[in-house]
């Protein structure tokens, strides 16, 4: 298991070096730079500005001086907030990323998977038809129309949650955590249903109902370690996910977050920023991709034996 | 459902939890949803009570929690408080007068900061800031400021004549990159000295006379020169701090932050959570503090429109930074009093490249202006909010109003393009209309896309691009022709004209007219009366409307929500307001 473990993590470093490497290249060559405006720049100022940012140095110099700034662990200063650090920024964004990522997790896993289960009991039925339409409702409609759908209806028609903000007021996390939440409450239904469909005639299942258990006890205990494996490995990924992929949610809820911060520095230009918060997702992704690896083989033994056998 | 049976389903919600206690927390997570369809099928009564009592009261608890707030909404409690509540469109890149740029800055700044002046928002002439009175030579060329006896920083120094002659040497530093440098630029030396030809400020024309005075001398007389002295590249900054904090021209400088920063207008800063709110409260000891009568403003950094107006009509703005376009009608028509449309100074314009063919020839860029119809482009696409252009200038600039010099006249246009070769836009090689990737502009492009295949007979494609891409291209003169708009600096038909100078950097069009430059180097500047100068700008803006090298296409307007109990926030033709005259009237009252 630890060999396995540090053999990832290892296999982690050239997959990072390299989102590393392609990001800051690749943000160099996009037309328009950091300092362009709609007003002409004086060229003494812009000259000034290149200088403060070591952009004057060959680009080879800027990369080999970011790498070395980077394993100390400094992203460089924000070209778009003069006087902010790039860490500073991640590390006033991802608490409040995170929070809503989990609540999100957590309305996508208990509705999601309620309703996979559900629907995997009796395929084909009008119980399995109408959650797995809703999951593809879920799925399909996009958070820029649930969000404010969501906001119309709970927060102005009926008054009952407020429409913007984090953390101000009781109940204003509700609404952008089923927001965020429900794409990926629609993925999980889909991964459920299958997963429980496989294993519901699975041998060992058979056995249990014949040793006399509860229905209950042979769906809770026995099928769904099986049946939401699928599921497992699915919640790395979307995790990861979830906290890339809040920009949109954040801006119609008007929430601190790090996606705001991810989106206006690829419209600013902001070099540091973009390189900052690309190699800081990846690693995320790296890490929860992982840790999902992980679970899965603690959740079923054979892959458990495998382990063993290969360390 | 009545009251008291709340207690009794908060305790069977907390009895069903503790019977399904699990010890692996996610196997329970996965686990819980079955629990819940197994229980409500269930064939034990009791059970399956305990499950609808548990929804039950998750849902009252839900409700319960969200609507126990107070009733009063947050605008409500700003009137009483005397806090404003601004839509402020984005996250302030910074505080630092000297290295920022735009107009959510601007506005925060504006709180915090002072110049030698402040503006009337009525009349949008100068009136004392931290200049108390000035006297101006008899040449026009000598200004002599006399500062405010009393003024301070709010860490309870005095401000001094030396506090601007510092902080105009340190804003025209070259090293420090300010983007705004050349709002000194009137100035003595100034542009030598930010250009790095002259090394000694002392040859700049600033002089501390004494402590409470200072002189300032012009190249030119530079009638809008007070103007300038209320932007935030001309305020002053507090030396002991930023020099506390590192050098001057750092501009990765801590001294602008929260806690660090030291300030010199009405307002002091409280609070500065990045991307939630900015907060600034009165500060007593402000030398006119007596006519300042908002207690705080809170800043919101509200970049997404739409949400921005949901937070208008929840209560929770005074006043918004813009409205969605589709929502005016609505407002219009449902709660006119909410909604504010003025004139704006700035100009919504499409650039011809004159270097290129067949739009080097006058006549083709002519006829494109003259075959638009500006005002069924007004009227349809643009909503009839904003005013059709036939000049560069947005009339009503200080009593500046441009020529008209030419109308929508598909006739004439036709009889032009014929002349110079493509007669009904026979041979007339198709051509790119460029935009910035926007929904607005976009429909803009289509409509003028139709009127010049309707009436000109020319093919004509549409290209958009990110914005940092269209600056680019444009930058490279390789367009066609290209949106853009271009918004005042300051209230002076000169800041619209000079970009046409031969080889601006705003320019980008490839025009060039010796006259033209001479009026806006040599002529304008030495002009001694207002009526003189407005003659030479009118000549100015013919010239340019003979060549046509740009297409005006409409005046801006400023549009914004706000609620009727601000006062003294006027709608004006900057936009700009005086958080002096500000107050709230509370509804109870």
């Amino acid at each position: 298991m630890w060999r396995f473990l540090t053999w990832r993590l290892l296999q982690a470093i050239p997959v990072i070096l390299a989102v590393i490497t392609i990001t800051f290249f690749l943000v160099r060559a996009a037309p328009g730079g950091p300092f362009s405006t709609e007003k002409a720049v004086h060229p003494q100022v812009q000259a000034a500005l290149e200088a403060q940012y070591r952009l004057d140095q060959p680009m080879i110099q800027q990369y080999l001086s970011y790498l070395g700034d980077l394993v100390q662990g400094d992203l460089g200063p924000s070209f778009n907030f003069p006087g902010r650090s790039v860490n500073e920024l991640i590390f006033s964004g991802l608490p409040i990323t995170a929070e809503l990522g989990l609540y999100a997790m957590l309305v996508a896993v208990l509705i999601g998977g309620l309703a996979g289960v559900f629907a995997a009991l009796k395929p084909n039925s009008l119980q399995d038809y109408v959650p797995m339409s809703l999951s593809m409702i879920g799925i399909c409609m996009p958070s820029f129309l649930l969000g404010p759908l969501l906001v119309l209806i709970f927060g102005i028609w009926l008054d009952w949650l407020p429409i913007s903000g984090w953390g101000n007021s009781p109940g204003d996390k509700v609404l952008p955590s089923i927001t965020l939440g429900a794409m990926y409450a629609g993925y999980i239904a889909r991964l459920s249903r299958s997963g429980m469909l496989e294993v519901l005639s699975a041998d060992y299942l058979r056995t249990a109902r014949a040793k006399g258990l509860p229905e209950r006890v042979v769906i809770a205990k026995h099928a769904l370690r099986g049946g939401l494996l699928p599921v497992i490995t699915f919640l790395g990924p979307a995790f990861a996910g979830l906290l890339s992929g809040s920009f949109v949610v954040e801006t119609v809820f008007q929430i601190p977050g790090l996606g705001r911060f991810y989106i206006q520095a690829a419209f600013n230009r902001d070099y540091t920023m973009i390189l900052g918060t690309t190699t800081f997702l990846a690693a995320l992704i790296v890490f929860f991709n992982l840790l999902s690896d992980v679970i899965a083989a603690w959740l079923n033994p054979r892959l458990r034996y495998q382990f063993k056998k290969a360390s | 459902m009545r009251v008291e049976t709340i207690p009794t389903l908060v305790r069977s919600c907390y009895l069903a939890s503790i019977r399904h206690k699990s010890n692996r927390a996610l196997l329970k997570l996965v686990q819980f949803p079955t629990h819940l369809y197994f229980l409500a099928n269930s064939p034990m009564k009791h059970t399956r009570l305990t499950l609808r009592s548990f929804l039950i009261s998750l849902s009252v608890l839900l409700i319960a929690s969200c609507s126990s707030g107070p009733d009063e909404t947050r605008v409500e409690q700003g009137n009483r408080e005397g806090v404003l509540h601004f839509g402020n469109g984005a996250e302030p890149q910074g505080l630092d007068p000297h290295i920022v740029t735009g107009v959510p800055e601007h506005h925060v700044i504006q709180a915090l900061f002072e110049g030698l002046v402040l503006k009337n928002p009525y009349t949008l002439e100068v009136e004392p800031g931290l200049a108390a009175s000035w006297d101006i030579s008899e040449d026009g060329r000598v200004y002599t400021f006399h500062l405010q006896e009393n003024a301070s920083w709010s860490n309870g120094d005095p401000i001094t004549a030396e506090d601007f002659r510092w902080s105009w040497e340190r804003a025209l530093t070259p090293a420090l990159g300010n983007l705004y440098n050349y709002m000194l630029f009137p100035v003595v030396n100034a542009q030598a000295f930010a250009e790095g030809l002259i090394e000694d400020f002392s040859e700049v024309g600033v002089r501390v006379l004494d402590e409470h005075t200072l002189e300032v001398s012009l190249n030119e007389p530079t009638p809008y020169i007070l103007q300038l002295f209320d932007h935030y590249s001309t305020f002053p900054v507090h030396r002991g701090t930023i020099e506390a904090f590192g050098s001057p021209t750092d501009r990765f400088s801590q001294w602008a932050r929260l806690g660090n920063i030291v300030t010199n207008g009405a307002f002091e800063l409280t609070e500065w959570d990045l991307n939630s709110h900015i907060r600034v409260e009165k500060r007593e000891s402000y030398w006119d503090s007596a006519n300042v009568s908002l207690n705080a403003i809170v800043f919101y950094p509200t970049e997404n429109l739409t949400t921005e107006e949901r937070m208008f009509r929840d209560g929770q703005l005074h006043r918004t930074g813009d409205i969605p376009l589709d929502k005016v009608p609505v407002y219009l028509a449902e709660s006119p009093e909410s909604i504010e449309i003025a004139p704006y100074i700035g100009t919504y314009y499409y650039m011809i490249n004159t270097t290129k063919a067949p739009f080097d020839d006058a006549r083709v860029r002519k006829a494109l202006a003259m075959s638009l119809d500006r005002e069924l482009l007004v009227e349809t696409v643009l909503e009839g909010i904003v005013d059709p252009a036939y000049g560069v200038v947005p009339p009503g600039t200080l009593g500046y109003n441009p020529p008209k010099t030419f109308d929508f006249d598909p006739e004439g246009a036709r009889a032009l393009l014929a002349e110079a070769g493509f007669p009904n836009g026979e041979g007339f090689p198709s051509f790119d209309i460029l935009y910035n990737t926007q929904e607005s502009h976009r429909k803009i492009a289509v409509a003028i896309q139709q009127m010049w295949a309707q009436h000109l007979g020319v093919a004509v494609g549409l290209v958009n691009q990110e914005w940092k891409v269209y600056l680019s291209t444009q930058e490279n003169m390789a367009y066609d022709v290209s949106r853009r708009g271009w918004i005042g600096d300051y209230v002076d038909p000169n800041t619209f004209l000079d970009m046409f100078i031969t080889d601006g950097g705003n320019n980008k069009t490839g025009f060039s007219d010796a006259r033209y430059d001479q009026i806006i180097f040599q002529d304008a500047p030495a002009s001694t009366s207002r009526e003189e100068r407005y003659a030479l700008f009118e000549e100015a803006e013919r010239i340019l409307l003979e060549q046509m090298p740009i297409i005006p296409i409409y005046t801006y307007k400023s549009k914004h929500l706000r609620v009727p109990s601000i006062q003294g926030m006027p709608a004006n033709l900057m936009d700009y307001f005086n958080y002096k005259y500000v107050s709230l009237e509370s509804e109870s009252e």
